[in-house]
């Protein structure tokens, strides 16, 4: 290819065309970037003479990631942690380079970076190929909707630019992209590091006839407008100001025009665009795909936060609906997700509770293959199924555009996953759809018809610790307070609820598991909830905060263990020692100690200092 | 008669957009909340900007923290577009330099003073928002910001573990005593706010131009900021002068360059 770039048609006079730069650790984003910049004569004056003092300082040729690693842990440990943007021209043309963590763990770090990329450059180390973190980011690319891939076969030079090699290497990587339905633009042989085939077109690779880095730069188009899809604004807030109600929003697609007739979310009601309102800009009356407004609306109705406003009286022009909603997730999240797991889903400004229905397929980094399982490691790729209460409208996800972009936030606000909205999830053969109610008493409303606020208190340490005795005593003192409490004791649940479960790990967990959905209800009742119960696993303590949430107190009732030997109040320890008893924590099982607990009660002194520790604790939860 | 077209959004459009968007999620998500107003060009357009956002209004304080070091001519502006702008101003005091961490380099110390007088007024008023002016472009930490910077009760910035932050989806507030640093300018450059200042006509405190061959390209205290030798006298004239400009912004802010990590440090602590 021997084009030559002609800016004139590309150009936009201010607007920057952001260019995210991924690929595996060390295979050499930050020097590519570092190339970039001073092969454009991009740097400031000044700066050259920083990095090569920074880099000297610590006894390094010149380093041309520092740049890039501003963070004083990035210098002196040469790694990059966190994302960062530099602006640079390409003959008048503004772009932004992305520079994105390599490293897996801080993938959020590369996420938050590439999100609003309209173009990547996955760069491979020439000689080492395809690599975890390589697949992990074309994964990414694919889902979070970047489809203009340029592919720079990094350090080329130490495989001597090879023609076979790199044609290896480079069949290799258009096979793992395609079979993520990715575009591959171009695959470039360089050396960042020399500049070959960066700015200027290498003699080592003369078999090589494409273009080099910055031409393929250029020839990057700018996103198609979005004007002639169908109008969608999700308001954002609703204001009055002066008398006027203003509803407020960003329009993602379409255009409206004063006169329109526009439905307002799922319940169908229906308005006229009176205006289209701006400040100190001349009146108007259209406003299109990207602008924030505010509209006046005839009747003056006053919508929600979240409802998506679209044209009226148009089939072919409305959203799609579900309730069950199939969903391409990147899990955030350092614990696996789990079947039947609640959160938020964010959709542009909505919010709905939302329960994982099903994990439907588990994508497999090596090969990428799609396999069944039962949970979504850490950092994990699957096919999940969303389960809401009632019909949410959506457009379903697709790249460069912004519908569909789902986000998974926990109780406590936290993003924990990505889920571009793939579209209505089809309910399986005979089997009963969930379908989650969230109640309508609000959490303040609860607080005020019992006087106190809601916790869960976990309190965990070893058999014989003292933890039912000490929750026992402690449910007498707050209900003579008045206040109400419910204490799940271990052994009372395996009565009844558990009688089902052994004490082997499997079951032990999922008696970890129902507690902490039992504890959860009552404290969404209002409760405060004493947990007693040895559970011995840091891991599983970690699945029950997760079901509980934000009221979530963890106990440690810390009693030495010869002590608890000692009392075995219930002959246990005997027995297990007889190897009567298989699996007794503390004596042929683990008990892992709670690294942080929010509250320790000593176990081992008088049991009435033991009691007020807690009921202290209480008190200062739910006052 | 035809209908007029949706206009094709231009660079500083797109900005605007996208700045208005964050200033209406800030508000609604983070109450209370107030605006950082250093009196300088780019807190003026973040004002400007609320305004935009809010049909004119600005619904929540503007706070300014307020050293006793700016130059008159500041204080003036201050109280001049307070009243022009329908301002709900809160003051905030400063700490002698004495108290400040004395390893730190001196101007990065006197810098300081301002963290601590924007910690109290924080804790005062228990904001969970705060929207400040800060831009990736200006210095290299704070390229890594998050548009929503969630900070301890400590105001600690954790600038190893920040949230994730994608499709416009925004880290909230999810402890006592948290507070999130509101960030709409992060992707504004030098040359946009000064394009955009044109644009709007949005008024500025004059050591911007040049007199007898020298301006302010960046407004701090009197005693840590030096002016640079320019003769731009208008609007026209600084952009003119940025589009050929080699050397950085904050060139003449003495707490950025006296050592390596000064920045940093002064950041993580809570500094802008």
């Amino acid at each position: 290819m021997t084009q030559t770039h002609s800016p004139s048609s590309q150009v936009r006079h201010g607007v920057s065309t952001p260019i995210v730069i991924v690929g595996h650790v060390d295979h050499g984003k930050s020097t590519l970037i570092g190339r970039l910049l001073y092969d454009t004569d991009s740097l400031p004056d000044g700066r050259l003479v920083q990095i090569v003092e920074s880099s000297r300082k610590r006894g390094l040729a010149v380093e041309w990631s520092f740049l890039l690693d501003s963070l004083q842990i990035e210098r002196d440990q040469g790694v990059t942690v966190d994302s960062t943007r530099i602006p640079f021209q390409l003959n008048g043309r503004d772009f932004v380079i992305v520079d994105a963590p390599g490293h897996r763990q801080f993938l959020r770090n590369m996420i938050t970076g590439a999100a609003d990329a309209e173009a990547a450059v996955l760069v491979v180390d020439a000689a080492e190929g395809v690599r975890e973190q390589t697949r992990r980011h074309a994964m990414l690319l694919r889902l979070i909707g970047i489809n203009h891939v340029i592919v720079l076969l990094n350090k080329a030079d130490s495989i001597g630019f090879d023609e076979a090699r790199l044609k290896q290497v480079e069949g290799d990587i258009r096979q793992l992209l395609g079979r993520l339905e990715i575009n591959v633009n171009q695959v470039i042989p360089a050396s960042a590091r020399d500049g070959d085939n960066i700015a200027t077109r290498s003699e080592k690779a003369d078999w090589y006839k494409g273009p080099t880095l910055l031409e393929a730069l250029s020839l990057i188009q700018p996103p198609a407008s979005r004007h002639a899809l169908p109008f969608r604004m999700p308001v954002q807030d609703v204001y009055r100001f002066e008398g006027v109600r203003y509803v407020a929003g960003r329009i993602e697609r379409g255009t409206v025009r004063e006169g329109d007739r526009l439905v307002i979310g799922g319940q169908g009601q229906e308005a006229t665009v009176a205006e289209v309102c701006r400040w100190h800009a001349p009146h108007y009356p259209v406003a299109g795909a990207g602008e924030s407004i505010a509209l006046r609306l005839e009747p003056d109705l006053v919508p929600d936060r979240g409802d998506l406003l679209c044209p009226a009286g148009d089939e072919a022009a409305a959203p799609q609906k579900a309730a069950r909603l199939k969903t391409r997730l990147f899990w955030l999240r350092g614990e696996p997700l789990r079947v039947g797991e609640s959160f938020r889903l964010r959709l542009a400004t909505a919010e709905y509770d939302v329960t994982v229905a099903a994990i439907d397929a588990v994508v497999d980094l090596d090969d990428l293959s799609l396999s069944p399982a039962d949970e979504v490691p850490p950092d994990g790729f699957a096919e999940i199924t969303l389960a809401v209460a009632r019909n949410i409208l959506f457009d379903p996800f697709a790249p460069g555009m912004p519908d569909g972009r789902g986000v998974l936030v926990d109780r406590h606000q936290k993003i924990v996953g990505g889920a571009p909205l793939i579209g209505p999830a089809a309910l399986p053969e005979g089997s009963h759809a969930i379908h989650p109610t969230a109640s309508g008493v609000s959490d303040a409303v609860r607080a005020g018809l019992r006087g106190h606020g809601r916790a869960v208190f976990w309190m965990t340490g070893l058999p014989g610790a003292g933890k039912s005795t000490i929750a026992r005593h402690a449910e007498e003192a707050l209900s003579r307070e008045g206040l109400h409490v419910t204490v799940l004791d271990g052994d009372t649940v395996r009565s009844g609820l558990c009688s089902d479960l052994g004490f082997s790990p499997e079951d032990r967990r999922e008696n970890i598991r129902r507690v902490a959905h039992v504890a959860r209800i009552l404290a969404d009742a209002g409760q405060i909830v004493l947990v007693a119960l040895v559970s011995p696993l840091i891991r599983d303590r970690a699945m029950a905060r997760a079901i509980i949430g934000e009221d979530w107190h963890e106990v440690f009732v810390d009693t030495a263990p010869e002590l608890c030997r000692s009392r075995d109040p219930k002959g246990l320890y005997a027995q297990a020692e007889d190897g009567r008893i298989a699996e007794f924590t503390g004596v042929s099982s683990a008990y892992e100690v709670p690294e942080k607990p929010d509250v320790v009660v000593p176990g081992d002194g008088d049991v009435a200092r033991s009691v007020r520790h807690l009921t202290d604790a209480v008190h200062k939860a739910v006052r | 008669m035809a209908l007029e077209d949706a206009r094709t959004m231009d660079g500083l459009d797109q900005l605007e957009a996208q700045s208005i968007f964050i200033l209406r999620e800030a508000y609604r998500k983070l109450k209370p909340m107030a605006l950082l107003w250093s009196l300088g060009k780019d807190s003026n357009v973040m004002v400007w900007l609320a305004r935009k956002a809010f049909m004119g209004h600005v619904p929540f304080p503007v706070m300014h923290v307020d050293t006793g070091k700016k130059f008159p001519e500041m204080y003036d502006f201050r109280d001049e577009y307070t009243k022009k702008w329908n301002l709900d101003l809160v003051l905030g005091e400063c700490p002698p330099v004495e108290e400040m961490d004395p390893s730190l380099p001196p101007a990065a110390r006197s810098a300081a003073r301002k963290t601590v007088g924007l910690a109290n007024l924080i804790d005062k008023h228990k904001f969970r928002g705060v929207v400040a002016g800060i831009r990736r472009d200006e210095q290299a930490t704070r390229a890594k910001e998050r548009v929503f910077s969630p900070r301890g009760a400590s105001h600690q910035w954790d600038v190893r573990n920040q949230p994730p932050e994608f499709w416009d989806q925004y880290a909230t507030p999810y402890e006592d005593g948290m507070h999130v640093r509101v960030h709409p300018l992060l992707a504004w450059r030098e040359l946009d706010i000064w394009r955009y200042i044109e644009r709007e006509n949005i008024p500025l405190v004059d050591l911007y131009f040049a007199k007898d061959g020298k301006r302010y390209r960046s407004l701090g205290d009197q005693d840590i900021t030096s002016p640079i030798e320019s003769n731009a006298s208008t609007v026209a004239e600084v952009i003119a002068e940025l589009e050929t400009s080699r050397t950085s912004e904050r060139a003449g802010r003495a707490m950025d360059h006296e050592s390596e990590d000064a920045f940093e440090r002064l950041r993580v602590a809570g500094y802008l």
